[in-house]
């Protein structure tokens, strides 16, 4: 009986199952209101503490979960938990409140004012000493972790970034360092920093609310749950040895094989369909995957504002529309590349060596 | 007797020099100890009710702040014990855990920061949910975003320092990164279109990846950079920061609600 559910949840835990599920879970769950009662909050709180239950009694579960540097990745995956559901609670909450013409909680009370001390001031206190309480049992319960001497001649297997970047090392997995790396870092943190000037939606300000801003919400949601934290928890948890998926439940294998035949878009275009060598000039032989690209990058962007996200870019005007559309398809581009990989073991769809040019 | 004490304390010329007013018990008072005290004058004197709900700031902005003082003081605990050299580095930090008083301070100082990863990110989720980057506050949105990712390389730059294999390997696979900078990274796309003739510019001892470790690999040179960056330049920019994003937060009204 343990053991079939344990091959479930590790059947359940593989990559491609795993941002799937995340995936459609997450869009279902946002945009309907059952999952945001406090009944839900206490029936997902529950299942999480039977997941724990269930999982700690497991060997390999237990080693992975209890690692010192790995403490702060699970507590972060339950307060991340938590706080995602009381921010929707309250924005549902507040929706409900509007729809039947009311105003939201925090209307009631904008206008009154009080006095900073002591109503701020001993809120804070309190804080602080429960935030030194907390850090000093936390200090005194698991010592910080300290391994071997640095030694430039052992690489150990695996070989991990901190915990808060390993969603980017997962990344690495399907695009090359200079995008996984280097591009897409710095888009998010552009994407982030153009979020003031590219939504122009008045509403919604200073007041949690779902309905009145579904698209900034759901993106923000998307990118912060699912590929920022989710892929932290598989990063951490679900890869073990030369960055080989390993279920919660499986014993962290060094020398488990997997087979890896990674196509290149070029050779399915030259070599499967077309039935010929490929090409030895590198700009004929990419042209397929360049063209496709580009259309991606520039095409698309003018079709969405065409036809399903027209009403955006008729409030955004071009140049707004333009950075979000663009923003949006680079955010896609990553389970993209997943699925590509999964369903075709594609490896790159442009693929110049040469020039260390590789998407 | 207490009383008596407490009276010719409250009464003494060394308290009335630190506080110039009674106790915060009466609205004039309380109006008072927020003006005429420095830190706390980072706070209006009244506030918005509905901002200072629990439920709706999660009280994370604080916190994190909390945990960067926190921080600061423990880090410079341990910086009287630690010396940021390949001899030296580990002993050190083996040292901190075993030879010293209350060895608990790299306890503190490590979990602390993995603490405040979290709350910034807390903060700004909170943020973005409430919708408080919305005008008039675009700039400090803006701010708050560089100074989560300074709190992200604080965080990264700290991690080189114990010495040990696990700082090593993981400061080389992100290091290992910058390698592939589009033009000043050697492996980077466009980097072998960087010439001279026959000379490439960007090689392997010249790129953003040799600036960023002082050497071709993470050796004592990194050790030393990222020590400086860690404990120096780092905590400047976000003290610098930190002042710029709480005067705004006053400047553009306050915790945010709606209008």
């Amino acid at each position: 009986m343990t053991e079939t559910i344990e091959a479930i949840i590790n059947w359940l835990a593989r990559p491609s199952i795993y941002v799937t599920v995340a995936t459609v879970l997450s869009f279902v769950m946002f945009f309907n209101r059952v999952f945001w009662t406090k009944r839900a909050g206490l029936v997902g709180l529950l299942l999480v503490i039977v997941f724990f239950a269930f999982s700690l009694r497991n060997d390999n579960f237990r080693g992975i979960v209890t690692y010192p540097d790995n403490v702060p990745i699970i507590s972060m995956l339950i307060i991340v938990f938590f706080f995602t559901w009381l921010s929707m609670f309250q924005a549902y909450r507040n929706d409900a409140r509007i729809q039947a013409g009311g105003r939201p909680v925090e209307a009631d009370e904008t206008h009154d004012k009080v006095f900073t001390w002591p109503d701020l001031v001993y809120p804070e206190f309190i804080a602080a000493i429960l935030c030194t309480a907390i850090l000093v049992v936390w200090a005194l319960g698991l010592p910080a972790p300290l391994e071997e001497p640095a030694n430039p001649n052992v690489t150990p297997n695996p070989s991990k970034a901190p915990w808060y970047f390993l969603g980017l090392q997962e990344m690495l997995v399907y695009y090359d360092p200079w995008l996984a790396g280097v591009v897409f870092p710095g888009f998010i943190i552009i994407g982030l920093m153009a979020i003031p000037y590219v939504d122009l939606n008045p509403k919604g300000n200073g007041y949690y609310t779902f309905a009145e801003r579904k698209f900034a919400v759901s993106f923000f949601l998307y990118g912060f749950i699912v590929l920022w934290c989710a892929l932290i928890i598989l990063g951490t948890i679900l890869r073990g040895p030369n960055w080989n998926f390993f279920g919660p439940y499986e014993q962290w294998d060094v020398h488990k094989l997997e087979a890896l035949v990674n196509v290149n878009l070029s050779e399915f275009f030259w070599v499967k369909a077309l039935n010929q060598g490929l090409p030895a000039n590198w700009l004929l032989r990419e042209l397929p995957g360049i063209v496709l690209v580009v259309a991606y990058l520039l095409i698309l962007p003018k079709l969405l504002a065409q036809t399903i996200m027209k009403k955006m870019y008729e409030q955004l005007g071009a140049a707004r529309f333009y950075l979000v559309a663009f923003l949006l398809i680079c955010t896609v581009a990553l389970p993209i590349k997943m699925y590509l990989r999964w369903l075709f073991n594609l490896k790159y769809i442009v693929a110049i060596p040469e020039f260390f040019f590789n998407i | 007797m207490l009383s008596r004490m407490w009276n010719g304390l409250i009464k003494s010329q060394v308290w009335n020099s630190f506080f110039r007013h009674g106790m915060p018990s009466t609205n004039r008072n309380r109006v008072l100890v927020m003006m005429s005290n420095v830190i706390l004058h980072l706070h209006p004197v009244k506030v918005r009710k509905s901002g200072v709900k629990l439920e709706f700031t999660w009280c994370m902005g604080g916190i994190s702040f909390f945990l960067f003082l926190v921080e600061t003081v423990t880090g410079v605990f341990l910086m009287f014990y630690y010396r940021p050299t390949i001899e030296f580095a580990y002993a050190d930090i083996v040292d901190l855990r075993e030879q010293i008083p209350l060895g608990m301070t790299r306890e503190l100082h490590r979990w602390g920061a993995h603490a405040m990863v979290i709350t910034v990110w807390l903060h700004m989720f909170r943020v973005f949910m409430t919708g408080s980057y919305k005008p008039p506050r675009e700039f400090n949105w803006n701010v708050g975003v560089i100074l989560l990712v300074l709190t992200l390389l604080l965080s990264f730059t700290g991690y080189l320092l114990p010495w040990d294999q696990l700082a090593m390997w993981a400061v080389t696979v992100g290091t290992n990164m910058a390698r592939a900078t589009p033009f000043v990274g050697h492996e980077g796309p466009g980097a072998a279109l960087l010439k001279l003739g026959d000379i490439s510019m960007v090689h392997a001892g010249s790129d953003i990846r040799f600036a960023l470790l002082g050497g071709r690999f993470v050796g004592a040179g990194a050790l030393l950079r990222f020590y400086v960056l860690h404990c120096i330049a780092f905590p400047l920019v976000v003290a610098l920061l930190l002042s710029v994003h709480f005067w705004r937060v006053r400047k553009d009204g306050g915790i945010s609600g709606p209008l």
